[in-house]
């Protein structure tokens, strides 16, 4: 519950604002997250903290301050999702396949943020591979979301996922902010869970150097933060050309934080798409919706009802095309040069015995879907197809965005379930993603902003999807739901 | 006359197609920028890219595409205006990354051709395509008796795949394919040719059929590193073929080894599943698009093809045809033969390269990048005898002192004094002599036994210590016996 | 499409993940219940539309031709679950 008003209130922009005052120093912050962590240790948010490499790094960023030499994030302590690289710090993917690997390397995202100053708190819980939307399939166990439903306070939630130990620790003021990865929604969807701001950002925009691969053609890294302002500033910093990606845009980084604090809407063009009006859509998920597009339309923006057609399909073309890449992706993974080694009776049954071991049920079914539509008889029939489907899913897109400047839509379609729930139905699982998979496929930016309750007490966001590379308009108008929503309800548990 | 294996049942023609694999001459690999020179230590010319490290990308080699352009263009191919790096998914220790970046469906460079000789005319052999793909590391089985090693510094080194039609038809034309793709390649420089270390490998798809029939079973034999080996694996594979039918059997379409200690091959040991790639296209890597401007800066910079050389030094050169192409086919010689050409007559400097130079370096076990002999030491060499300062014999003294020493030919010539006596009182005097202490044999000569003019040369060139000019004796003598 | 255990055990084999003889009857369900759910894609007319591979929006980028990269055994061998002095070791396989 909140308390009496202490450092860990402080959002990134105010916190920031605080330390380069003086009011604040980055060794007290960073101990302020640190002890709070140990505090809600059971919500499993860490796989590992770092708490050293936090002191040192906000002694570092205390000693530039000091010296008015403060960098843009200097001593603002966040927590890393473990699909990041980073440098001399296990780094594990959720997975037990890569048990003892600390990479040599720093992953370019990371390395921008240790370069703005940032400081570490640990790596973040995630699913296996960033596969999945409950954070229920981490080796090192599930997450628990620090908001309890108000009709059953026992019952412990699933963060959403994959990036729940980033969305969870956000709202729980375990991290001030934290990066993510979004596939098909893994950023979005947990945020929206959580009651926190999550931005996947244009695909390119963000390097996918040092990220642990999941379907290459999707994953983008972004921010979860409190507010959107908050998620404008850590991905400002996070952003970048990098050569060392083949498909990292060539393209300067915007000033996003001047973005997000202008959330003046008059006159922007926000599509309604019909088609995300799902079968079996929970009203409160539709009011919440209709409540969005009164927001933005009292707010000045013009309201356009649009069509979207291929929707429908944007989650089985996604389930062909992100398993394909993974199994593929996922081959490196052999026990020859780093990770989980299982000794078996031949090379072959190395392999298999590693794998067998090292990979948890849901990457194994995803593996093997991608292995089965890449198979020699099949790859037309499923991987061609629903290449192709994307390609009618981005088209769609682009005809909007002819109309339009942004769309509105639900994030996820329900609020947070309870862990262990939706786990033997995979397909049920999957529909998490309905309405995140789409801009996914299409490469566009898209941010979840907490604007509402559901009847149990739990937040739902909504979601902006904007042009390719068009960030600004979609922090714009997130920060007019934003403003116009009020959302300031926390979570019962946490710090 | 064209291969036939005669067989029990009558003649066979043998089909065959070659696949050779081309080490791009780089200096960092196709996707990373570790190293690619042959022989360091193990594992160390590794970068995380190649050992495949969690979140490594691939970035494309500029160089190498050129490289791959450059070897279409010479093989008058069409290059691909958009290509596609696929991966080839399957699982081996020296393979990282679990896949291959390979091209597949849309590769760099489709149909050219290049034009064979292997005694029977020019014919002209058709190439299916060439594509760019990842080489994979080594792996080591005789050092220990349940492991194998793996040396990852060949993994990831482009190669280029070149395939041709099954236009060939014997293991001559095979060879002469394979020389002359070699000689093309190493001329515009996009692979150094080395088949011992394995920068050249080729794989040859062998079948038989009855004269012009249907085209039979084919089996693949892999990994043949000379171009004996070739001809050798070929011959034997075609001739066991005929027999394996001949007695009933059928060929079974397979992969086989050469065994270069027995001279035979067998099958590959194979594995009990069929492969099943899994090809698709890397999503780390856009599809590779090269426009036409840079196509034609390109072409623009590739130097005269072998083929074009030879039809130079037998043409305008007037050097036989057989000297043209030994001259032509690697470019140390053609470039050596050239500087020493330039401003010459050629004829005497493409004897002298492919006669005295090559022989001395044959018996030093040199090269011709090491000759102690360069193209401009020759060529004074050559200059002093077209000027007529020394004779042919003397030249060859010369030309084996200068290949033991280093030394240059006037150099030689001055220091021992073997400049030829071309003065022609000088020669006057000597001649005088000769026929005044031969007088009978003069006498004889002027009665008709002309033959005796040999003798008096003799005679004076001894007088000389052969330095005088044999032309101005000859003359000298012809003036003083015929003249009266 | 339906899969069948066998098709399971060559899908599996093929990504070396060992599957348990118990687990290859579900798993088979499951995949086809996946696989099923998918098949909706045939509802999709395609015809006239690429397949879309990327959304970066760009073409390839290339890099200099230049070495900047390994001369480090001990980077790229320091996970390894089974190092032989500078070589990686795995269990044999003869070709
Ligand atoms: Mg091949
Ligand atoms: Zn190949």
């Amino acid at each position: 519950m909140a308390g009496p008003s202490g450092p860990l209130d402080l959002g990134l922009a105010a916190a920031r604002d605080a330390l380069r005052a003086g009011d604040l120093s980055p060794v007290e912050l960073a101990r302020a997250y640190l002890d709070a962590m140990e505090t809600a240790a059971e919500l499993n948010c860490y796989i590992l903290p770092t708490p050293e490499r936090a002191l040192d790094m906000a002694r570092a960023a205390g000693a530039r301050l000091a010296a008015g030499e403060g960098r843009a994030l200097d001593g603002l302590p966040i927590g890393i999702k473990d699909l990041f690289c980073t440098e001399g710090v296990a780094t594990t993917a959720g997975s037990r396949i890569l048990e003892g690997f600390a990479p040599p390397y720093e992953s370019h995202v990371t390395e921008n943020l240790w370069r703005a100053g940032a400081v570490m708190l640990g790596k973040l819980n995630m699913d296996e591979f960033a596969m999945g939307s409950a954070n229920t399939t981490s080796h090192y166990g599930p997450v628990a979301s620090p908001w309890r439903r108000a009709d059953d306070p026992a019952a412990r939630l699933v963060p959403g996922g994959s990036s729940g130990g980033s969305a969870a620790a956000v709202a729980a003021r375990i991290a001030l902010a934290a990066t993510g990865t979004d596939t098909g929604g893994s950023i979005r969807q947990p945020a929206s869970f959580c009651g926190v701001v999550g931005l996947k950002p244009s695909y390119g925009r963000c390097s996918r150097w040092g990220i642990v691969a999941f379907a290459s053609s999707l994953d983008q890294a972004g921010p979860l933060a409190r507010t959107v302002r908050d998620a404008a500033i850590l991905l400002a910093a996070m952003a970048g050309h990098d050569r060392r990606d083949s498909t990292s845009a060539d393209l300067p980084v915007p000033d996003f934080e001047a973005a997000a604090a202008n959330p003046d809407v008059r006159g922007l063009r926000v599509g309604v798409p019909r088609e995300y009006r799902i079968d079996g859509m929970p009203p409160e998920i539709e009011a919440l919706w209709e409540r969005g597009i009164e927001m933005l339309r009292d707010a000045g923006a013009e309201i356009a009802d649009i069509s979207l057609p291929h929707t429908k399909y944007a989650l089985p073309a996604y389930y062909i095309i992100a398993p394909a890449e993974a199994s593929s992706n996922l081959a490196r993974y052999d026990g020859v040069r780093y990770g989980l080694r299982v000794e078996g009776e031949d090379l072959d049954g190395m392999y298999a015995a590693t794998r067998g071991a090292g990979f948890g049920a849901e990457v194994t079914r995803r593996v093997l879907v991608g292995t089965y539509a890449l198979s020699a008889g099949y790859y037309d029939a499923y991987y061609l197809k629903a290449q192709r489907v994307r390609a009618a899913i981005a088209r769609d897109f682009a005809g909007a965005f002819e109309r339009v400047d942004a769309i509105l839509a639900p994030t996820a379609p329900s609020d947070a379930f309870a862990i262990g729930e939706n786990d033997d139905d995979p397909i049920r699982m999957y529909l998490n993603d309905v309405f995140t998979v789409p801009s996914s496929l299409a490469g566009l930016p898209a941010i979840s902003v907490p604007a509402g309750l559901s009847a149990r007490g739990l937040p739902l966001g909504l979601q902006v999807i904007g042009r390719m590379f068009d960030e600004e308009t979609v922090l714009r108008a997130g920060a007019a739901l934003e403003a116009a929503a009020g959302f300031d309800a926390r979570p019962a548990g946490g710090a | 006359m064209a291969y036939r294996i005669e067989g029990e049942t009558g003649a066979w023609e043998v089909v065959i197609g070659l696949e050779v694999h081309a080490q791009i001459v780089s200096e960092a690999k196709l996707f990373s920028g570790a190293p690619t020179a042959f022989g360091a230590a193990p594992n160390a010319q590794v970068s995380l890219v190649d050992a495949a490290m969690p979140g490594m990308l691939p970035v494309v080699n500029e160089r190498c595409v050129r490289q791959a352009a450059r070897a279409g263009l010479a093989l008058d191919a069409e290059i691909a205006r958009v290509s596609v790096f696929e991966r080839k998914n399957y699982f081996y220790p020296d393979l990282p990354q679990g896949y291959q970046i390979s091209q597949y469906k849309r590769p760099i460079v489709g149909e050219g051709h290049l034009d064979i000789d292997a005694g029977e005319g020019r014919r002209r052999i058709g190439v299916e395509r060439l594509h760019l793909e990842q080489d994979a590391g080594k792996s080591l089985h005789d050092r220990h008796p349940a492991k194998s090693y793996i040396d990852l510094n060949r993994a990831g080194v482009a190669l280029m795949e070149i395939v041709s039609r099954p236009d060939l038809r014997s293991p001559e034309e095979a060879g002469a394919y394979l020389r002359e793709l070699r000689s093309i390649l190493r001329h515009i420089g996009a692979c150094d040719g080395n088949m011992q270390e394995g920068s050249l490998r080729c794989d040859a798809n062998v079948s038989v059929r009855r004269p012009g029939g249907d085209l039979g079973v084919r089996t693949e034999i892999k990994n043949l590193n000379s171009i004996r080996f070739l001809q050798q694996a070929i011959a034997w594979e075609a001739r066991r073929q005929v027999e394996v039918i001949e007695g009933g059997g059928t060929v079974a379409q397979e992969t086989r080894l050469f065994d270069a200690a027995r001279g035979e091959t067998r099958p590959m040991r194979s594995k009990e599943d069929a492969h099943d790639y899994r090809y698709f296209p890397d999503p780390d890597l856009a599809p590779l698009e090269l426009s036409d401007a840079w196509i034609a800066e390109v072409a623009a910079g590739l130097p005269e093809l072998p083929a074009a050389k030879r039809a130079r030094y037998a043409g305008e050169h007037g050097i036989g045809a057989e000297e043209a192409a030994r001259l032509a086919e690697e470019p140390e010689t053609a470039a050596f033969y050239e500087a020493l050409a330039a401003g010459r007559d050629p004829r005497p400097a493409a004897n002298w390269l492919l006669g005295d130079l090559s022989g001395a370096l044959n018996k030093a076990g040199l090269g011709l990048a090491d000759s102690p002999v360069g193209a401009a030491a020759l060529g004074g060499l050559l200059d002093l005898l077209a000027d007529g300062a020394i004779s042919g014999r003397i030249a060859k003294d010369v030309f084996a002192e200068m290949f033991e020493t280093g030394r240059g030919a006037a150099e030689i010539v001055e220091a021992k004094g073997l400049r030829q006596v071309s003065d022609a009182g000088a020669i006057a005097g000597v001649v005088d002599a000769v026929l005044a202490e031969h007088a009978d044999k003069a006498a004889e000569y002027r009665a008709g036994k002309t033959k005796l003019l040999g003798f008096f040369v003799g005679q004076t060139m001894k007088r000389t210590a052969g330095q005088a000019n044999p032309r101005a004796v000859n003359e000298a003598l012809r003036a003083r016996l015929d003249g009266g | 499409m339906s899969l069948d255990k066998a098709t399971v055990r060559r899908i599996a084999h093929l990504a070396r993940i060992r599957v348990e003889e118990d687990r290859l009857e579900p798993l088979a369900g499951e995949l086809n219940a996946i696989l099923g759910w998918i098949e909706q894609l045939n509802e999709v007319d395609t015809s006239g539309l690429e397949p879309l591979a990327s959304v970066a929006g760009h073409g390839l980028p290339m890099r200099e031709d230049k070495v900047g990269d390994g001369g480090d055994p001990d980077l790229v061998l320091a996970g390894a679950p089974d190092r032989a002095g500078d070589f990686y070791a795995a269990p044999k396989a003869v070709e």
